[in-house]
C-alpha cells in the first residue's frame, strides 16, 4: 500500500452514518422507482421519523412521492398525535389513518383480556393496506430489534393476507432488491435495516430531527406493572393493587399505551439520551415492550400474521 | 463513539462443529454488545433446553425453526460497535446446502472470517468457503484457526494449516489472508490476547477487524451512476429542474464531467451534483447524489451516467458465473428476466457451459441444468443491449439477479466475466 492510496482513502472516506443514509436513500429511491402506490407507515416514533425525514432529503426539491399511513390503536400518547398532525401539515402529506378503536365499535375487532392493543393493529393494516391498493409499505423496523427481525429481508414479499414465511424469503444480494410481486400481493421494505438505536439517535442528533416530547426526560404520573412504568389512561391501568406515582421519566419506543413502558431518565436533549442509551443495560424492546415478552418467538408469530 | 466512526461489513462462515456461533457469540459478549436482557432470554431458553451454560448460538438463531432444530438456516444481521468502528455482520451457515446463504452474505462483505478446527486443520469446507469468498471477491479474508486449546496451543499446527490455506486462497486469487489461532470457547485471540500462545505476535480478530482498511480508493475506478430516479419538481420555485438520482456504484463524478448516457449513448456534461442537500463539486461511492445535466436529455430509470473518458461498451451477450439459488433449476433455454443495476431485462439462458466443483475448482462439461446452492457458467442473452462492466472491475455493475418472469422469484444470482 503506498502512502498516495492512504491519502486518497483518507479523502474519500465517509463515516458510518454516512454510509448508513446513503444505503437507506437508496432503497427509498428504489420503491420510488419500482412501485405504483408507494406508503410510508408514520407511528410519530423516532424511526418513522427519520425514515420520513430521508424520503424528503431523498427527493428534493421535489416533495416524496409517497403517503403517509397510521395505524392508530386509539390508545396512542397525546403528545403524538399532536406531532404527527403538526408533522404532515408542515410538510404537506397525505395522511390515511387506520383506527383499531372503529374496528373494535363496528365489531370486527374484541379488546384483549389485557387490555393491549399492539396485537390488534394488524387487521385495520393488512385491511387498509388491501383496500388503498398499496404495492409497498415502507417501515421503520431494524434487525437490531429483535432476534426475528434479524432475518428479515430489506424488500419482504407478502402474499394477499399480508402473511411473512420466513422459510420462503428470496435471497437478497449486493443491493439489487427485488420488488417483483403478483396482483393482491405487497412488499414490506425497511430502509433502516441496518441501523440501531444508537445510529438512529446519532442521525437525529446531526440531522437535528424533531421528536414528539415524549422522547425526553418529563415528569408524569406512572405506576408499575411487569417491571414496567406505564401511564394511567382509557385503556384501562392502573388496576386498584397498582399505585400511581410522579417520576421523572421518558420513552424509549412509542407504541400503544397500554404496553409500552417508560424508563427513569433524567436525559432531556438528544446528547443526553445518546449517552444514556450508550451506557443501558438493556434493549429498548427488553426495557419498555410488554408484547415482545409474551414469548420467545412471540415477535416472528405477530410478523408471519401481518404485523410490522 | 463520534460520528466519524467507519462502517465494517463482514461475513463468517463455518459449522457448529467448527465453533463458529460460539466465536461470533464471545465476539459480540466480550465487546459488551450483549445486553443484559438479552442474555436473560438467552440463558432461560437455554436452561430450557437442558443446556447448563447460555448458549450463545441462541443469540443469533432467531427463528423457531432453527431454535427447534438446533441449525442456523438463514443468514443472520448482527450488528455492534468499538469506539473505533460500527460493524455489520453476516452470520451464514457453513453447510453445503446453505452455500447460497453464504453468497448472500458474502456479496456485501468487505472481510469474511472463515473458521476451520485446529485438530482437523483445511477441509473441504473450508476450501468450498475459500472458493465463494474468491468468487464474490471479498477483498480480506481472515481464517480463524479455533479450538487452539485442543492441540495443546501448538504453533507447529497453527504455522501448517495456515500455510495450506494461504496458499489455496492465494490460487483463488484472494489478495489477502490474515491467519489467526483461537480459542473462541475460553476467548483467546477473539478480544483479548492469548496467555497461552507468546509465539503469536499478530492481532486479535477484534483487532483486525477494527483495524483492516475498509474500502479502497474510489479514484481508482471508474465512475459509475445507474440512474434510479428522475427529480421533477414542476414546482413554481423550480419550473425546470431536472435531478438525476442514483447511488454511485463505483469511482469518483465530478463537475465539468464530459459524460454519456447507456445504453443511449448521448452525451452532456455534469453542471452540478447534489449529496442530500448539499452541492458539492465531486461526488464517491457509495454516495447517494443526484446529478444535474448542461442539456435536457431522455434519460429515465435504469440508464447509466458515466464519464465519457471511461464508459463501457454495452452488450446483449454475458459470459458469467452464477450461483443458482432457487429449489427450481436452471436449465438452458429458459426465460427469465435479468436485474441489472437499476433495469430489468428479458433475457434467454443460452448455455450452460460448465458446472463447478468447490471443493477442488473442477468443471464439469455440459451438465445440462443448475439446481439450489450450484456453482456454474452461463451464457445469457438479453433482449435489449446493457453497460455491464466485468465482476473483477465492479461489484455493483457487474452482479445481476435472474428473476422467473411468472411469479417473480430470484432464481440465480450472477457475476459477469470479461
Amino acid at each position: 500500500m503506498t502512502t498516495a492510496t492512504s491519502a486518497a482513502r483518507d479523502t474519500y472516506a465517509l463515516s458510518h452514518l454516512d454510509v448508513l443514509e446513503s444505503e437507506a436513500v437508496h432503497i427509498v429511491r428504489e420503491v420510488a422507482g419500482e412501485f405504483e402506490r408507494p406508503v410510508i407507515l408514520f407511528s410519530g416514533g423516532k424511526d418513522s421519523a427519520v425514515m420520513l425525514h430521508l424520503a424528503l432529503k431523498a427527493f428534493a426539491p421535489a416533495p416524496p412521492p409517497f403517503a403517509l399511513l397510521h395505524v392508530d390503536t386509539g390508545h396512542n400518547f397525546p403528545e403524538v398525535l399532536e406531532y404527527r398532525d403538526r408533522t404532515v401539515a408542515r410538510h404537506g402529506l397525505r395522511l390515511y389513518v387506520a383506527s383499531v378503536q372503529e374496528y373494535i365499535d363496528g365489531g370486527l375487532l374484541r379488546e384483549r383480556a389485557d387490555g393491549t392493543r399492539n396485537p390488534l393493529q394488524t387487521v385495520p393494516l393488512t385491511d387498509t393496506i388491501r383496500l388503498e391498493r398499496f404495492d409497498a409499505v415502507l417501515g421503520g423496523g431494524r434487525r437490531d430489534e429483535e432476534k426475528a427481525r434479524a432475518k428479515e429481508r430489506v424488500f419482504s414479499l407478502r402474499d394477499e393476507f399480508s402473511a411473512w414465511d420466513p422459510r420462503r424469503q428470496r435471497p437478497e444480494l449486493w443491493q439489487l432488491y427485488n420488488g417483483r410481486h403478483a396482483p393482491g400481493e405487497h412488499v414490506r421494505v425497511f430502509p433502516l435495516s441496518n441501523w440501531t438505536e444508537l445510529d438512529v439517535w446519532q442521525y437525529i442528533a446531526r440531522e437535528g430531527i424533531e421528536l414528539p416530547a415524549i422522547y425526553y426526560a418529563h415528569e408524569r404520573e406512572v405506576f408499575r406493572r411487569s417491571g414496567m412504568w406505564l401511564a394511567p389512561g382509557e385503556w384501562g391501568g392502573p388496576r386498584e393493587e397498582e399505585a400511581v406515582e410522579r417520576r421523572l421519566v421518558r420513552y424509549r419506543t412509542v407504541g400503544d399505551m397500554s404496553c409500552t413502558g417508560a424508563v427513569d431518565s433524567g436525559a432531556t436533549t438528544v446528547a443526553e439520551v445518546i449517552a444514556e442509551i450508550a451506557a443501558s443495560r438493556l434493549t429498548e424492546r427488553g426495557a419498555t415492550r410488554a408484547d415482545d415478552k409474551l414469548s420467545e418467538a412471540a415477535m416472528e408469530d405477530r410478523k408471519r400474521e401481518g404485523y410490522f | 463513539m463520534t460520528s466519524t466512526t467507519s462502517l465494517l461489513r463482514f461475513a463468517t462462515a463455518g459449522s457448529v462443529d467448527d465453533g463458529k456461533s460460539t466465536l461470533v457469540g464471545r465476539l459480540l459478549h466480550d465487546s459488551k454488545s450483549v445486553l443484559a436482557d438479552q442474555l436473560e432470554a438467552v440463558s432461560l431458553a437455554s436452561r430450557s433446553r437442558g443446556r447448563e451454560g447460555p448458549d450463545l448460538a441462541l443469540l443469533t438463531d432467531g427463528l423457531r425453526a432453527e431454535r427447534e432444530q438446533g441449525i442456523t438456516i438463514d443468514v443472520a444481521y448482527r450488528y455492534f460497535a468499538t469506539p473505533r468502528r460500527r460493524f455489520i455482520l453476516a452470520d451464514t451457515p457453513g453447510h453445503v446446502q446453505y452455500t447460497r446463504n453464504m453468497v448472500t452474505g458474502a456479496s456485501t462483505a468487505e472481510l469474511a472470517i472463515i473458521l476451520v478446527d485446529a485438530r482437523a486443520g483445511v477441509v473441504e469446507q473450508t476450501r468450498r468457503h475459500a472458493a465463494v469468498a474468491a468468487l464474490l471477491r471479498v477483498p480480506h479474508v481472515v481464517l480463524a484457526v479455533n479450538k487452539m486449546d485442543l492441540v495443546g496451543h501448538a504453533e507447529a499446527v497453527f504455522a501448517r494449516t495456515a500455510e495450506e490455506f494461504t496458499a489455496y486462497a492465494t490460487r483463488l486469487g484472494v489478495p489477502e489472508v490474515t491467519a489467526i489461532p483461537v480459542s473462541a470457547l475460553h476467548g483467546d485471540n477473539v478480544v483479548e490476547p492469548s496467555r497461552h500462545m507468546d509465539w503469536y505476535g499478530g492481532p486479535t480478530v477484534l483487532e483486525h477487524l477494527e483495524t483492516v482498511p475498509v474500502a479502497s480508493d474510489p479514484s481508482a475506478d471508474p465512475a459509475r451512476l445507474p440512474v434510479q430516479y428522475v427529480i421533477r419538481p414542476q414546482t413554481p420555485e423550480h419550473p425546470d429542474y431536472r435531478g438525476y438520482a442514483g447511488r454511485i456504484a463505483s469511482g469518483v463524478l465530478r463537475v465539468g464531467d464530459p459524460v454519456t448516457v447507456l445504453p443511449s449513448g448521448l452525451t452532456s456534461t455534469i453542471t452540478g451534483i447534489d449529496v442530500l442537500g448539499r452541492s458539492v463539486a465531486e461526488a464517491w461511492a457509495p454516495q447517494s447524489v443526484t446529478v444535474l445535466l448542461a442539456d435536457a436529455l431522455d434519460i429515465s430509470r435504469g440508464d447509466l451516467i458515466t464519464p465519457t473518458a471511461t464508459a463501457p461498451a454495452t452488450t446483449r451477450e454475458i459470459t458469467a458465473t452464477v450461483c443458482h439459488l432457487h429449489e427450481r433449476p436452471l436449465t438452458p433455454g429458459a426465460r427469465v428476466l435479468l436485474k441489472h443495476t437499476t433495469r430489468t431485462v428479458k433475457a434467454v439462458v443460452r448455455d450452460i457451459p460448465s458446472r463447478l466443483t468447490l471443493e477442488d475448482l473442477s468443471h464439469h462439461a455440459s451438465p445440462g441444468m443448475l439446481t439450489t446452492n450450484d456453482i456454474g457458467r452461463v451464457l445469457v442473452r438479453t433482449a435489449e443491449p446493457l453497460p455491464v462492466d466485468a465482476y473483477a472491475d465492479g461489484r455493483h455493475t457487474g452482479s445481476f439477479l435472474l428473476l422467473d418472469p411468472s411469479d417473480g422469484s430470484t432464481l440465480t444470482a450472477g457475476m459477469a466475466e470479461r
